[in-house]
This record gives C-alpha cells, sequence and structure tokens, in this order.
C-alpha cells in the first residue's frame, strides 16, 4: 500500500484543491503518470504519481481544499499485491516517505497559517520531516474520521500507531460526543463551495503565496549580489546566422543560449545547484533552472526546464516553449513546479538592466538576466560598441561564498563566448 | 489579400496570444508589444502564427520592423500583393 498525498508544489503553498481525478479505483497507473490535477494558489498543475501500482481508493473528493500532506487516494503497490500484510510490512511502508513527499525538495512551510478558516482538524501539516509513525490503513482510518495522528499513542511496532489505535481514539472520541455538553470537533474537510476561484481570488491567492515565500526568503536567507557584464556580439551573431538557416517555427531565441551557459558554468560551481535545508547545505546534480514565468493575468510562476546541462539548444526551445504554453494554459507537472534546483528570471524584454534577485527557497541562487542593449566596450586598448546583457547572481551566502559566485558568472561568461559549443 | 483581410487575421492570432486584450481598440501605429505585454515569446509565438496563416516567412532581422497594426499590415500586404 501506499498513499498518494498532496504534494507541496513549493514553499509558498499550505492547501491545494484537487480539481479533477484522472484516474478512478481500479486503474492501474505506474511511475509518471499523470493521475490528478490540483488546484493551488497559484495555477493549476498535473500531479504525477511515483509508483507502479492500482488505484484502491480514492479518499478526497474533487472540490475539497486539503492542507498539503493530506492523503488523497491510496494506491495498491504491484509488488504488495501478494505480499501478507503482517504488522511488520505495515511498518516497514510506513517507514518510507510518500513518494510525492519524498520527491519535495521543500521542507513544510512553519510559516503562521495564512488562511486559518481552512485549516484542517485532521491530518494537517504531516510533512516528510515531522512524519508520524502509522500504519497506511491507520493514515486512512484517521483522516476519514478527521483524528490528529499526532495526538495518538501507537501500539505497534516502534510506536507506530495501528488501525486499533485510531478505532479506540475514534470510539472515545464519539463516546465523549454523545455525552451532553460541548460537541466534537466537526467532521470532514471543510468544503469550499466553488470548484474554482473566481479570477479576482485566484489573483490574490497568488500574491499571498508569492508573498509568503519571498517573506521567507528575505527573512531567513543572508544574500549576496554580485554582477558582470557580458559582450554578447558573438554570440549573437551566431544565433543570427544560425536563424537565418532555420525555418521560423526553428529559431532560437537568445534566452536558451543563457539558459544554456548557466547550466553548464553550474557544473563547474556545483554549490549554486540545490537547496538549502534544515541547516544544511543539499547541492543537486540535476541542473533543474526554474524558469520565472510571468501571467498575463498578473503574478508568476517558476516552472522547470529539467536537466538543461544535457539538452542541446534545440531540445531547450521546444522544452521552453512548451513549458511557457504550460504554464499559462494551466497544465503544469508537478515535477516541474517542484524540482527547480536554481532560478533564472530574464527581465529584458521589459527594457530592465539589470535584475536584482530574491532566491526562491529552498533555492541557493537565483540568475537575473537583463536586456541585451548595446553599449560602449573597451577591449585591447581600443573602444567600440558592443551588444552587452548584464548578467547578476543572488546567493545564499550560507550556501556559497562570493569567490565561488564570481567564478560562477565568470564561466557563465566563458560559455557565452563560445556558441558553438553550448 | 485586402487589408481588411489581413488585419481580422492580426487581431484574431493577436487574441489567440493575449486572451484577455482588445486589439480592435489599439491606435494603428500603437507599439503592441508595450501595449499588449508581449514577450518575445509571445512575438515568436505571434509571427509563427502568422506564417501558418498567411504563408509569410518573416526573417528575423525584420522582427523589429512590426512593432504595430498599421507597421504589420504594410509589411504583409507588399509581401501578400
Amino acid at each position: 500500500m501506499a498513499e498518494f498525498c498532496m504534494p507541496s508544489l513549493g514553499a509558498d503553498m499550505e492547501t491545494g484543491t484537487v480539481i479533477e481525478w484522472k484516474v478512478k479505483p481500479g486503474d492501474r497507473v505506474k511511475h509518471g503518470d499523470i493521475i490528478a490535477v490540483v488546484e493551488t494558489e497559484k495555477a493549476a498543475i498535473e500531479i504525477e504519481v511515483f509508483e507502479d501500482g492500482i488505484i484502491e481508493e480514492i479518499l478526497v473528493q474533487p472540490g475539497i481544499k486539503v492542507t498539503v500532506g493530506t492523503v488523497l487516494a491510496i494506491i495498491r503497490s504491484e509488488g504488495a499485491l501478494a505480499a501478507i500484510e503482517g504488522p511488520r510490512a505495515e511498518a516497514a511502508e510506513a517507514m518510507k516517505a510518500p513518494p510525492l513527499a519524498a520527491a519535495q525538495p521543500v521542507p513544510p512551510v512553519e510559516e503562521p497559517h495564512p488562511m486559518d478558516l481552512h485549516r484542517l482538524a485532521a491530518p494537517a501539516v504531516e510533512g516528510p520531516a515531522k512524519r508520524v509513525k502509522a500504519s497506511p490503513y491507520a493514515r486512512r482510518l484517521a483522516a476519514r474520521a478527521s483524528i490528529d495522528l499526532a495526538g495518538l499513542r501507537g501500539t505497534g511496532l516502534e510506536g507506530a500507531i495501528q488501525a486499533a489505535d485510531v478505532e479506540r481514539a475514534a470510539a472515545s472520541r464519539e463516546a465523549a460526543a454523545e455525552a451532553p455538553g460541548p460537541s466534537a470537533p466537526e467532521k470532514g474537510p471543510e468544503e469550499m463551495p466553488e470548484a474554482k476561484p473566481a479570477a479576482a481570488d485566484f489573483l490574490a491567492g497568488m500574491r499571498r503565496a508569492i508573498a509568503a515565500a519571498m517573506s521567507r526568503s528575505n527573512r531567513e536567507i543572508p544574500h549576496y549580489y554580485l554582477q558582470t557584464r557580458i559582450d554578447m556580439s558573438g554570440a549573437l551573431r551566431w544565433l543570427e546566422a544560425e536563424n537565418q538557416k532555420r525555418p521560423i517555427k526553428q529559431r532560437l531565441l537568445s534566452a536558451v543560449l543563457l539558459l544554456k551557459a548557466v547550466a553548464l558554468a553550474l557544473g563547474e560551481v556545483p554549490e549554486l545547484n540545490g537547496y538549502w535545508i534544515d541547516g544544511r547545505h543539499q547541492p543537486r546534480e540535476a541542473v533543474n533552472i526554474g524558469f520565472a514565468i510571468a501571467l498575463r493575468q498578473g503574478g508568476l510562476i517558476t516552472p522547470a526546464l529539467l536537466q538543461v546541462d544535457l539538452k542541446n539548444l534545440d531540445e531547450l526551445m521546444e522544452d521552453l516553449r512548451d513549458l511557457i504554453m504550460r504554464t499559462r494554459a494551466g497544465h503544469l507537472r508537478s515535477s516541474e513546479v517542484t524540482d527547480a534546483t536554481i532560478t533564472v528570471t530574464n527581465l529584458g524584454d521589459l527594457g530592465v538592466e539589470t535584475v536584482f534577485g530574491v532566491i526562491y527557497p529552498p533555492q541557493v541562487a537565483l540568475v537575473g538576466f537583463g536586456k541585451i542593449t548595446e553599449q560602449p566596450w573597451a577591449d585591447n586598448g581600443m573602444l567600440g560598441v558592443r551588444p552587452v546583457v548584464t548578467a547578476t547572481l543572488a546567493a545564499d551566502h550560507r550556501a556559497t561564498d562570493g569567490r565561488r559566485g564570481a567564478q560562477f558568472l565568470d564561466a557563465v561568461n566563458r560559455y557565452l563566448q563560445e556558441p558553438t559549443k553550448l | 489579400m485586402t487589408e481588411a483581410r489581413i488585419k481580422e487575421t492580426i487581431f484574431k492570432l493577436l487574441k489567440k496570444i493575449a486572451p484577455e486584450a482588445d486589439p480592435e481598440s489599439l491606435a494603428p501605429e500603437e507599439n503592441i508589444r508595450r501595449t499588449l505585454d508581449i514577450d518575445s515569446f509571445d512575438a515568436l509565438n505571434f509571427f509563427i502564427a502568422l506564417h501558418e496563416e498567411l504563408g509569410v516567412e518573416i526573417p528575423e532581422s525584420d522582427y523589429g520592423q512590426l512593432n504595430s497594426i498599421a507597421d504589420m499590415v504594410r509589411y504583409l500586404a507588399v509581401r501578400l500583393g
């Protein structure tokens, strides 16, 4: 058995609403399948499953807002079909973090809850860090009866909570409810009458989500900033010649060169690629670049381009195009909103020259690019005019120092001087 | 192709890219990139759509000439005869 939980789709996410199930009980699913669509305060996201198995039961119906970590469905894993479900096997299962929680880099948000009205009585904040040991069946029972596992004493292996413990708690609560006096806590997650919030609510929610993440960033992350000007004449000459050879659909944008240069430079300074979680620097191997995409209705989302270092420019262009279209149409996948290891903000289209970034926690760096403009440029004692872009790095001083940051920007510059190698 | 048809096509494609916008209300010489907040990706997608709809291949070096509705109508009218 495995639990499919409301994933944390970003440091700023506290609650989510399943707006659609793409599967029904009995359906077979495999790793990477999209099985549900979840609406957060920022967007509707397609949620992937990281497990092979059969949908056993769907616990949360569409339209109900629940907190991150709430069990949404039970998946019977293929391997476990034949296995006997002794307490030992259950305990072993319980030790494993739920699949989505394991994939998420984000620690549970500890901010005071801005929407306490919607806070749930039950499974509530059950992040991977402080997970209560319990059997999946016990969890399911608890979720149904709105019993907080954290408040129970387990009688299973290593104190794991078993179904019987939950049943006992439910029974004693019922007894209390039957007695005259104040009624027992309301049952079940709060119904959100409107499945899709109105545009104004959506925008307000998006603002709140950005506010939470950015406040946390400014409060917790000691930023340092570096800036360098990069001569883009070689890169743009190459790009122009390349685009002349290509039909319009295959043309590249300069943003793709910048992204690839960042990815390759991260290969030289890998410390900037990853997270700071629980007081520990945790670099990541995969270079998944969160690319800040402004939404037309306001706000922004930074979905990830996965494994940018391993892709050629054509693949990246295709991926970027696809990602932007899906971001705007509201068809992002969960891995794209959780897996970014660094963020790139390109504000060049708006004529901005320099970006002073705010890091998206728990990441440890943000790279900004401004507009490519013609500027006076001295080279070999000669003054000329070159297309120049200002690249900036905002980095977490807990994770890296200015020297490494400088080496990173220097590497970005170097890669952009050799566009054929991108 | 008449200028009216060209304009109609431009409006239709702009609405796909900026659904909340009302391109008909734009002044002909207005810079639509700025007014409709069209970034380089939107612009490229728009040029691709124009190519698909009208068969006109717009070289990258000409992008800079196509900032307003009037620019685009002029540019396309010449090439569509």
